[in-house]
């Protein structure tokens, strides 16, 4: 195994070093933060980081599932968007119950990627060009539902959306934070310890290879889209309780969100090698640069662009150099 | 030809469709030395977008693609916008973005040729960072300049026609010219064929695909200052969003695969026309002009399913299945008796 010799005579596995730059960045950065800004370094900005992102994390794990077979989903940003509008406008309109509601959701957002994934697998078309055309989908069938911003005004709604979970002293969570949670763990779990995770890596390492080994990879990719629609879907409702509001408009450019938090958090973009606990680092980190934008308050939003591009391309570049030192 | 035949029809059926909610729609007029017509307005409102394909196309002929061109329309507008606001005059204002979007697009292809990281990715560093750069240059705001001069690059007409339509004209016939007269265009295949054979070849395959980037760059920052010059204002937020999939789409549609390789100037141009004429459609006929993203992704997805060979094979050809291989067993035998 390739390993990164350290003073001392200790070393790390080759594969957990993204993972650490990327904690080591977030250490770094939470440490300047809290140096440079009064009441920066708490618990609480930690945890608001998270009540946050909640939404771009969940749809982060689906992305990170995608990513390790080494394919592409574009069309995350608007299955978000097309959820929020769903939810909102079955409430609004008719008045469905939310128990109603958030299983069609989920339903349908799980039923796009399952098309998306049957189309790449099936027909041999690009994972790119097939997540772009659902992506025109999505955002198309937003704007057919509605192209104003529909209120959430649903009771059970409204009150899940405003409910504070206190934890030890003044520190709270929202319970969206709780639902990404369980979707980290289950997505770790099944990425760690089931077939299917197996077979995802394995498809994402060498397609041919998994081929040859009898893997399933043709239902592993269906599989890897379906759970990243869903997991579009499950953050369109985790947004929806944020904004409390259906938008066609809503997580526009949420793709590239997506894509850059798992490759922040180390995960290669060829496939077959990735943690998900990267792509949680790589979701706070995102985080924690607008949480620092907006407590140095003269940087205008536009800094967060290029601050990501920057990352975005620092941790490309350490990919290459790895990928490059791995191969013979 | 026959690669033509389908966008060709498609874009005639499009135009049809059109003439039978609007009559009048074929008719150009010459009112006041400039010509009028719906047609010529399909034409004009699709100039940047021919443009950016244009590029595009040659991008993804070396087996790359270039998500930044949207970023790329935005910087240039916004820094065309703020030299001429500062008084710099157009020339200097119009050559000093088209080089900062051949510089950024240089960039690009530096990282997918040298660094050697893949085209997605490479752009979609760009992507991201561009549009921030865009609003670093305009501060936020959205630029407006009032320029005679630089309005003539979107807005203005010269000899009756459009002056946008002859800068599409121009750059298509020296694209042409560069690519189907001279090597460049078998050079390019040839690299989106299989790069690592092409430079074994002896071709320098770096240099190509630097120069083609930056050639998409260039075409994505003329469009920008064509869409900003036309508005007379620049926005680094609005401009050119979602050009970058439309001009993928039009290239696709227009025949040439993702997949590098060959490509057709000719269908890319049918292609990009396809888009402007559905967009156009879509108002002319009453639709919602919402849902055009709808029609745009029934669009994508029916081109993809005719481009790709296992639908093909699973569609068409299921009553003429290939005889089973037995006859040339039994032929061999034959031989050897």
């Amino acid at each position: 195994m390739t390993t990164l010799s350290l003073g001392g005579g200790r070393t790390i596995p080759a594969k957990y070093v993204p993972v650490l730059v990327t904690a080591c960045l977030f250490v770094a950065m939470f440490v300047a933060g809290g140096i440079r800004y009064d009441g920066f370094a708490t618990g609480q900005i930690v945890l608001n980081v998270f009540i946050d992102n909640a939404f771009l994390l969940v749809v982060a794990v689906g992305m990170t599932f995608v990513i390790l077979t080494g394919g592409i989903d574009l069309s995350v940003g608007s299955v978000v968007a097309l959820s929020t509008m769903i939810a909102a406008s079955l409430m609004s309109g008719p008045g469905w119950p939310p128990y109603v509601v958030v299983p069609l959701v989920l339903l349908v957002g799980s039923g796009l990627g399952l098309v998306m994934g049957y189309l790449i697998h099936a027909f041999d078309i690009q994972p790119f060009i097939v997540t772009l055309a659902g992506m025109f989908l999505a955002r198309g069938l937003c704007y057919t539902i509605g192209t104003e911003s529909i209120p959430i005004t649903d009771p059970t709604f409204t009150a899940f959306a405003q409910t504070r979970i206190d934890l030890f002293g003044d520190l709270w969570i929202s319970p969206s934070v709780v639902i990404a949670a369980v979707v980290v763990l289950a997505a770790a779990y099944v990425l760690h310890y089931t077939r299917l995770g197996r077979a995802v890596y394995a498809t994402g390492g060498s397609e041919q290879s998994a081929l040859l080994m009898g893997l399933p990879v043709g239902r592993t990719k269906v599989a890897v889209y379906t759970i990243s629609g869903f997991c579009s879907a499950l953050g369109g409702l985790v947004l929806s309780f944020y904004m409390l509001s259906g938008y066609g408009l809503h997580a526009v450019g949420m793709e590239l969100d997506a894509i850059a938090a798992v490759v922040i958090g180390g995960t290669l973009l060829t496939g077959g090698s990735g943690f998900l606990f990267g792509t949680v680092l790589g979701v706070l980190v995102l985080g924690l640069i607008q949480t620092i934008l907006s407590f140095e308050g003269t940087l205008s939003s536009w800094w967060t662009k290029i601050v990501i591009g920057l990352l975005l391309f620092a941790f490309i570049l350490l990919q290459r150099l790895f990928s490059a030192r791995t191969r013979p | 030809m026959r690669r033509l035949l389908w966008p060709i029809l498609a874009l005639a059926l499009l135009l049809l469709v059109n003439l039978i909610f609007t009559p009048g729609f074929f008719s150009i007029q010459l009112r006041e030395g400039h010509l009028y017509g719906s047609l010529i307005d399909i034409l004009r409102f699709g100039a940047p977008l021919i443009l950016v394909s244009l590029g595009m196309t040659l991008v993804i002929a070396t087996g790359g693609i270039d998500l930044s061109v949207g970023s790329i329309v935005a910087i240039a507008g916004a820094l065309a916008c703020l030299l001429i606001d500062q008084e710099q005059g157009v020339l200097v204002a119009v050559v000093l973005a088209l080089g900062l979007s051949m510089l950024l697009g240089a960039w690009n292809g530096f990282l997918v040729a040298a660094v050697g990281i893949q085209p997605i990715i490479a752009t979609l560093i760009l992507m991201v960072a561009g549009r921030g750069l865009a609003q670093l240059i305009t501060g936020g705001q959205i630029i407006t300049v009032n320029e005679p001069g630089y309005k003539l690059i979107g807005g203005g007409y010269l000899l009756t026609v459009p002056f946008g339509v002859l800068i599409v004209l121009a750059v298509l016939a020296i694209t042409a010219f560069l690519t189907r007269r001279l090597a460049l265009g078998v050079l390019i295949e040839s690299v989106g064929g299989n790069a690592e054979a092409s430079r074994l070849a002896g071709i320098r395959s770096r240099g190509i695909i630097i120069m083609v980037y930056a050639f998409a760059a260039l075409c994505a920052g003329v469009a920008g200052l064509m869409i900003s010059s036309n508005v007379s204002s620049a926005d680094g937020n609005n401009a050119g969003l979602w050009i970058e999939l439309d001009a993928i789409l039009a290239v696709v549609i227009g025949g040439t695969s993702l997949a590098g390789g060959r490509f057709s100037l000719g269908g890319t141009v049918i292609g990009a026309l396809i888009i402007q004429t559905l967009t156009t459609t879509i108002y002319s006929v009453g639709v919602p002009p919402e849902t055009t993203l709808l029609f745009k992704a029934l669009v994508v997805t029916a081109v993809c399913l005719i481009q790709s060979q296992a639908f093909r094979d699973k569609v068409f050809h299921r009553r003429g299945r290939p005889a089973p291989p037995r006859p040339v067993a039994e032929e061999k035998v034959r031989v050897s008796t």
